[in-house]
């Protein structure tokens, strides 16, 4: 996917996704509504800690995966 | 990553010899033959004392295994009743304890399959109070409830009381596995991981479903990391998350780093560096 200056383009559970350049993790949370829920953000392997989500800005060809918490016992 | 020695409370105030008798000797034999176990670690195993909070789909077998591996205490809290729903999965029931409290239950199933072990039930719901006192009162938890109010109140415990913490969840296919020791300086504690947020949709097993083999897959593989930290074996498991998906047959990992914002666990003394 071509992306134009002012995009990037990242994987998001496994689908294509352009955001504008800039975008944290917490805007992408935001974006699809899963802010405040009780979810992981997986970022090419690792978690991102909650506390980074401002300050973690994604990159072009960034994997993300959304991990939902499982409860059940 | 640093190795944990298995805590001092395992295995300095007995010897192997006043726990591994000759009958102890033949019974947890395949144990011993392993050299990562050995007597020495069979008799860690023997001295330890271990907490499994839930008596479900993962703490029947959890709690079933830990049993027939010899562990010194073995205390089961579960606040439920036994229904007829429950034994799909539930591998330490039978129809004759419907009706009948969890914990009692488990605690009769358990002592039949090892009478070496002393088993405890508590056969209520937690509060912080007393979920406190038992975590204090153990070397290594097991989180194999149904529900985050309890998984997070579980894991406070732990963190406050400096006690490894392995959690496992499951409900319909899909499982999750991960071992928390804060007594590892850069170990992240659950709260880390799944910081405390609304649902993003009913999870319960009650509602949901659950396959049946899935939760023994997933609560053996807790006694079997919750094994692995009492004898001090093996790779230590903390800073990852385990996720089965029972359909592909497939896990996957995720590192999992500790949150330095994390309010659970920021301030958390750090024991073992």
């Amino acid at each position: 996917m071509a992306n134009t200056p002012s995009t990037l383009t990242l994987r998001l559970n496994g689908a294509p996704e352009q955001v504008p350049v800039g975008t944290t993790v917490a805007a992408l949370l935001e974006r699809h509504g899963w802010l405040g829920k009780r979810v992981a953000v997986e970022r090419n392997g690792a978690i991102v800690p909650k506390s980074a989500y401002e300050a973690t800005i994604l990159c072009d060809g960034d994997v993300l995966e959304i991990v939902v918490a499982v409860g059940g016992g | 990553m640093t190795t944990i020695p298995p805590q001092k409370s395992c295995a300095t105030t007995t010897d192997a010899t006043d726990l591994l008798d000759d009958a102890a000797l033949l019974r947890y034999s395949r144990h011993i033959l392993l050299p990562e176990i050995d007597i020495e670690g069979q008799t860690r195993i023997r001295s330890a004392r271990v907490l499994v909070v839930g008596a479900g789909g993962l703490g029947c077998p959890a709690a079933l295994y830990l049993a027939r591996a010899g562990v010194g205490v073995l205390t089961v809290a579960d606040g439920d009743t036994v229904d007829a729903t429950n034994l799909q999965r539930q591998i330490l029931y039978t129809e004759s304890d419907i009706g009948r409290p969890k914990a009692d239950a488990a605690a009769d199933a358990l002592r039949l399959a090892n009478p070496d072990v002393t088993v405890t039930a508590v056969p209520h719901r937690l509060a912080q109070h007393d979920l406190d006192a038992l975590v204090a009162a153990s070397d290594v938890v097991l989180d194999c409830t149904d529900n985050f109010a309890t998984r997070h109140a579980i894991n406070r415990a732990c963190v406050r009381h400096c006690k490894p913490l392995v959690s496992g969840a499951a409900i319909r296919f899909d499982a999750q596995l991960a071992v928390f020791d804060v007594r590892a300086s850069a170990s992240p504690c659950y709260h880390c991981l799944f910081p405390e947020g609304e649902n993003v949709t009913e999870v319960r097993c009650a509602t949901m479903g659950v396959f049946a083999p899935l939760v023994g897959v997933v609560g053996a593989l807790q006694a079997h990391e919750a094994l692995k930290v009492i004898v001090g074996c093996g790779e230590p498991s903390w800073g990852k998350l385990w996720l089965f998906d029972g359909l592909g047959l497939e896990w996957r990992t995720i590192r999992v780093p500790r949150d330095p914002a994390c309010p659970v666990c920021r301030d958390r003394p750090n024991r073992v560096e």
